[in-house]
């Protein structure tokens, strides 16, 4: 309940009532997403991403549950148990192929979500703990989409594994050890193929619990929204259900629009070719790159080709790659600013517009070879993504004069105050 | 509340159905075909793959199966006995009134015209499942000479024919014809 005004769970059957008393599941369904929770009345399309990066989560646990059934996790037969299951498994393909696809739609919906978050000042008081969730969840993402690309053992597969592994060799002393750990040998071989199917098995449920977590700790202060300011009174909401469900539901329809048509009419166009070669522990693929939506911090990681004091530049990238999303943990005391939302931030408005632009540069070098001009200019959008954390965001806050607020989200919608009589 | 209902979708037609009620349910309805639409391919991969089709059907050499001897061959991953029968085993089997049996059958029904010393069935006993002994050299041919399952006692006769114990049925004459003298194809 996050408002008092919220509508009371009153089941009307006897079942309802019986189940109300035992277990109160519909009661708990009806306050997260029904009528109980009241929602702000001008949330905009950016607010429709979290429900659709449940839905992809969803797609992806239900199809991976799937090909789980037919895959086998040896290193001998996995990439023959894949192609088994794109030409002998009933619809083999086409699961393979949503599964494949929607990693990209799940990543796609987070980071708008991640984005409205940022631009709206989602994390700011009192949302610490659901941005921190949120933060929690996507390295989870990362963690398990990493491991579901090694699993078809192809040439991407393998190297992936091997480099991405590698990166915990550079941790000073203790680097060798942690990978042959993580590994379970030299190289990526059946040890790790194996460790890596459990794990792609289970962290997506461990998301699925933050989610929860995530949702629970949204549902105490109640949604943010596109002014930032705080609901005051019952004008200020509409019930989540039947207003939020009719207009999520309107965009998962749209999603599934997308999602099927790339699924269909170009489902390797997001893949590398590479990964339809079979691993081979002693060949190298020309370019070795991540997914597209692991580019960005690829790009960071590959920017540091140079040692600085006693850090060798490996160990530095590695840095820098993890204190790129690490850095997200602390922007709730970063950004002091008392005022939420960008909308009203004139100063900030302009450089949110560069940090999104700087993250697709840092993209488009992650996708690129590693040569120059990409690795200069991969190294000056790296150094202007951590500026805009630890330097603009805190200076911005103090030099910024932000312009006035609406008195209430009614006054905003109908120009007319709110009446707090009612 | 701050609502949106406007006069003409709150206004309750004929019999008190809204505008809005009609377009509710054919919202749920299309989202539901949908959901059935998807659930067909979800559910229709646990049937059997294309690979396990594919070994759907198997010929086999029986050239060098002499009389009275037989051989174990494996069809859909499951045992077949292919016996080749003597005159005495199919004498005794014919002699036989098949409708006193359990499961009546007369060993014309469960061969090939012509090819009545050919027995083929599954070696799976029709009680649980287990593979009878009687077709390598030296198994138990239980009481009437045919198959015998030790499992659970199910004696069958030399039309492997049910003739005492638990199993229900005779055991199975899969679907089979003879390409040749020599080859017979199995499924």
């Amino acid at each position: 309940m996050s408002f008092p005004w919220a509508k009371e769970y009153t089941p009307t059957t006897d079942l309802g009532q019986w189940m109300d008393k035992q277990l109160p599941l519909p009661r708990f369904i009806y306050n997260s997403v029904g009528a109980g929770y009241p929602a702000p009345r001008n949330l905009n399309y950016m607010w429709n991403f979290g429900s659709l990066a449940g839905l992809f989560l969803v797609v992806q646990i239900v199809t991976g549950i799937i090909l789980a059934m037919h895959y086998a996790a040896n290193a001998n037969i996995a990439f023959d148990s894949v192609e088994h299951i794109m030409r002998d498994v009933n619809s083999g393909w086409m699961i393979r192929y949503a599964h494949a696809n929607g990693a990209s739609f799940f990543f796609i919906a987070i980071y708008l979500h991640i984005g409205r978050g940022l631009f709206y000042g989602s994390y700011k008081a009192p949302r610490e703990m659901l941005w921190l969730l949120g933060v929690v969840i996507y390295l989870l993402a990362m963690a398990t989409a990493f491991m579901g690309y090694v699993l078809p053992w192809g040439q991407m597969s393998f190297w992936g594994a091997k480099v991405i592994t590698g990166l915990f060799e550079a941790i000073p002393l203790v680097g060798k050890p942690i990978q042959e750990l993580l590994l379970g040998g030299f190289a990526p071989d059946n040890a790790a193929l194996n460790r890596f199917f459990s794990l792609h098995y289970l962290l997506p449920f461990v998301i699925a619990g933050v989610v929860i977590m995530h949702i629970w700790a949204l549902h105490i202060p109640g949604s943010n929204n596109p002014t930032g300011v705080d609901v005051k009174g019952p004008q200020d909401t509409v019930p989540f259900h039947p207003y939020y469900t009719a207009k999520d539901g309107w965009t998962i329809g749209l999603a599934l629009i997308f999602f099927t048509a790339l699924m269909f009419f170009l489902p390797n166009a997001l893949g590398h070719a590479d990964n339809y070669i079979p691993a081979n522990p002693l060949s190298t693929p020309a370019h070795i790159v991540p997914e597209w939506y692991f580019w960005p911090w690829y790009a960071i990681l590959r920017a540091f080709t140079f040692d600085f004091l006693f850090i060798p530049a490996k160990l530095l990238g590695v840095l820098a790659m993890f204190s790129a999303i690490l850095v997200w943990f602390f922007l709730p005391w970063l950004d002091k600013s008392p005022v939420r939302s960008g909308n009203f931030r004139p100063k900030f408005k302009i450089f949110f517009g560069i940090l999104v632009i700087d993250v697709l540069i840092l993209g488009y070098c992650g996708g690129a070879p590693a040569e120059e001009p990409f690795v200069m200019i991969s190294q000056l959008a790296a150094a202007y993504y951590f500026a805009h954390f630890l330097i603009i965001l805190p200076l911005l806050s103090r030099m910024e004069k932000p312009e006035p607020l609406p008195n209430s989200i009614t006054e905003s919608v109908t120009g007319k105050p709110l009446n707090t009589a009612s | 509340m701050a609502t949106v209902e406007t006069a003409d979708t709150a206004v309750a037609e004929e019999g008190g159905v809204r505008r809005r009620d009609f377009i509710n349910i054919a919202a749920v309805s299309f989202a539901g075909a949908g959901a059935v639409a998807t659930v067909f391919p979800l559910v229709n991969q646990m049937n059997p793959s294309a690979d396990v089709l594919a070994l759907s059907s198997i010929e086999v050499d029986i050239s060098a199966i002499e009389t009275g001897q037989a051989i174990k061959t494996s069809w859909r991953k499951q045992p077949i006995f292919i016996r080749n029968l003597t005159e005495a085993e199919i004498a005794e089997a014919n002699a036989v009134d098949a409708a006193g049996l359990r499961d009546p059958e007369s060993l014309a029904d469960r061969t090939t015209p012509g090819k009545e010393n050919w027995l083929i069935t599954l070696g799976v006993c029709t009680h649980l499942g287990c593979v009878p002994l009687g077709a390598a050299q030296g198994e138990i041919k239980g009481e009437f000479g045919g198959y015998f399952c030790p499992c659970h006692g199910s004696h069958y006769d030399t039309a492997a024919r049910i003739r005492k114990g638990p199993a229900p049925t005779n055991l199975v004459v899969p679907e089979h014809e003879f390409l040749s003298d020599t080859v017979v194809k199995i499924g």
